[in-house]
């Protein structure tokens, strides 16, 4: 396509003309107009909706019972409620906190250590092992490791029997449900931080890195006085998409465990759903939903604040 | 010297331990029933056996599944773009009034979890007669991509070179020739991420499909074989032939995509 070439035309014809600045500054609205209807539709009006829903008693037919904060004040004081936030904390563990400091190690060892004594092309084909997790549909995850973890059929029991140890049942058993899902959930998330932070050490310089070594700085040093300072924001970054992601996540709960055995791995968004389309306790299942958006919201504020008062300090 | 090594090698082995669930779900996807029970899940098959994943394939219409997922992700994708790019370009080019708050919007509708939106959306796609269609989650994910879009492609366009458009103003060019014939040509790039970021993100989605696909026939690649999970009728081996199909696309789109991935995931990050 022969695209318009303004910077050719010349000077001369463009002079006299007043500037259109006025004429573009109107109108434009007509743009967002789509937006408007279909966010309305599709987000405004549902989310209003399920605020109001959770002030109420519904089972989805027929007219919902006003209750006023009744659903909160239970919620509070349900023990499986409190539960379900226990288990999204070692979520968030699995999730954001050990892929973050595994992420940071790895990638600046890959960065720093591999890429310069190997080549890029070993450092990058390295990453992609670790990144290949990441391209699964989360559900497709748990199905994979529901097949490792299978009790009666299952590779890990296979493996394990070879060292004589006794066939567990990893996601059906109380105690071993939980340590199992956050590592099925450390294994998909590891890839993340590692591509990122190594993305952002591309922004280092390099003068940095060659300064402290002949300075005789260690490994250690460099790592804690260069490579972190430097990718603050992908840090930041990266603890708040995970630890969202953590508080979001139920995909794998649904095809693993179903919140089991025992509500041991009940997680706040399994609850909902449990809530809304199980029990048809609609208004109990909005209330959850509620605290958890607000729950997130508040997580999103916060790390905007921090990341902003850092900017600010440096 | 051995340090030198030494690195390197404990980073292969993580590399393989992050491969060996890719690895033992192919061998016993190929391998047969009968070689199962008598060499259990970790010897190498006797041979290529793809009668496990022929018969899952006809017995869920994997094809189909396929299809449904394709047309959904691909139909949003599209969408998604070019509703992003008309928001932004009132946003960032534009820059109408209330446009700060216009953009908090956008970011709170990114960050709510589905779950605030899922029981209204329910309820209303079955009072409209779209529950259970595929149109349902084209509509909404639409949307749902698109606020992050808007949000990025906002920032990307407020940075737009004026001169370029107020040149083509003078030619004669009105706001839809400027957005079509130069905004959106200047910004393929970003949009070519876009556009594939939200085709993967909406294969991906798991929950909202689960709720609005529950007929056979309008299922996506991750919903029918969540949904499969425990059922009696699958063998190990089948099983294992369930989780490769799964799998296997997600692994083609990445080696397709890769260079764009690597170079916009930091893109992505914002999300």
């Amino acid at each position: 396509m022969a695209v318009h070439a303004p910077a050719a035309r010349p000077k001369a014809v463009r002079e006299p003309e007043p500037r259109p600045r006025r004429r573009r500054t109107g109108g434009y609205w007509v743009f967002l107009l789509p937006s408007a209807v279909l966010f309305t539709v599709v987000i405004v009006v549902p989310f209003l909706m399920n605020i109001g829903i959770s002030f109420t008693r519904w089972q989805g037919i027929g007219d919902p019972r006003w209750l006023g904060i009744d659903n909160y004040t239970r919620l509070f004081a349900d023990e499986r409620f409190w539960a379900s936030f226990r288990n999204n904390l070692a979520l968030i563990v699995a999730m954001a906190i050990v892929p973050t400091i595994v992420g940071l190690v790895l990638a600046a060892t890959l960065f720093d250590d591999v890429g310069k004594k190997f080549g890029p092309r070993t450092a990058s084909a390295l990453r992609a092992a670790y990144y290949l997790p990441q391209v699964l549909p989360v559900a497709v995850a748990g199905i994979v490791w529901g097949w490792i973890m299978h009790p009666r059929f299952g590779a890990l029991n296979a493996f394990l029997g070879l060292f004589g140890a006794e066939p567990r049942s990893w996601l059906g058993d109380p105690a071993w449900a939980l340590p199992s899902v956050m590592l099925i959930m450390v294994w998909f998330q590891i890839g993340y931080p590692v591509v990122i932070f190594m993305a952002g050490l591309q922004r280092v310089d390099p003068a940095l890195y060659e300064a402290a070594e002949m300075d005789g700085a260690s490994w250690w040093r460099r790592f804690w006085h260069i490579t972190i300072p430097q990718i603050r924001p992908e840090i930041y970054v990266v603890l708040l998409t995970c630890t969202i992601a953590a508080l979001k996540v139920f995909g794998p709960i649904f095809v693993l465990t179903r919140g089991g055995p025992g509500g041991a791995t009940l997680v706040p968004s399994y609850f909902s759903y449990q809530n809304f389309f199980e029990k048809a306790n609609v208004g109990y299942g909005a209330a959850i939903a509620t605290v958890l958006t607000l729950l997130i919201i508040m997580v999103t504020a916060l790390f905007l604040r921090i990341q902003d008062d850092e900017d600010r300090k440096s | 010297m051995i340090r030198k090594y030494s690195v390197l090698i404990s980073l292969a082995v993580l590399a393989a331990v992050m491969l060996v669930p890719f690895a033992i779900v192919t061998l016993n996807a190929v391998r047969s029933p009968q070689d199962y029970s008598a060499n259990g899940p970790l010897s190498l098959p006797d041979g290529l056996h793809l009668d496990g994943i022929v018969e899952f394939w006809n017995r869920v219409d994997f094809g189909g599944k396929l299809w449904n997922s394709l047309l959904i992700s691909g139909s949003v994708a599209v969408l998604a773009v070019i509703l992003s790019v008309l928001n932004a370009y009132a946003l960032g080019v534009g820059r109408v009034r209330g446009r700060v708050w216009i953009m908090v919007v956008f970011l709170v509708a990114n960050t709510l979890p589905q779950e605030a939106l899922v029981y209204p959306l329910y309820y209303l796609s079955k009072e409209a007669g779209l529950y259970d269609t595929r149109l349902s989650m084209i509509i909404i994910f639409t949307v749902i991509q698109s606020a992050f879009g808007t949000y990025l492609l906002a920032s990307v366009l407020g940075r737009f070179p004026h001169e370029i458009l107020e040149a083509a103003a003078i030619d004669g060019a009105g706001k839809w020739r400027a957005l079509w014939r130069i905004v959106v040509p200047i910004s393929r790039p970003t949009l070519s991420v876009l556009l594939i970021f939200f085709f993967i993100w909406t294969w991906n989605e798991f929950f909202l499909p689960l709720i609005f696909l529950i007929s056979n026939e309008n299922q996506t690649v991750p919903v029918a074989l969540g949904v499969l999970q425990g059922d009696k009728m699958m063998d190990a081996t089948m099983s294992s032939a369930s989780a490769l199909l799964g799998v296997l696309p997600a692994v083609v789109f990445f080696l397709i995509f890769q260079r764009t991935l690597t170079r916009g995931v930091t893109v992505g990050a914002i999300k």
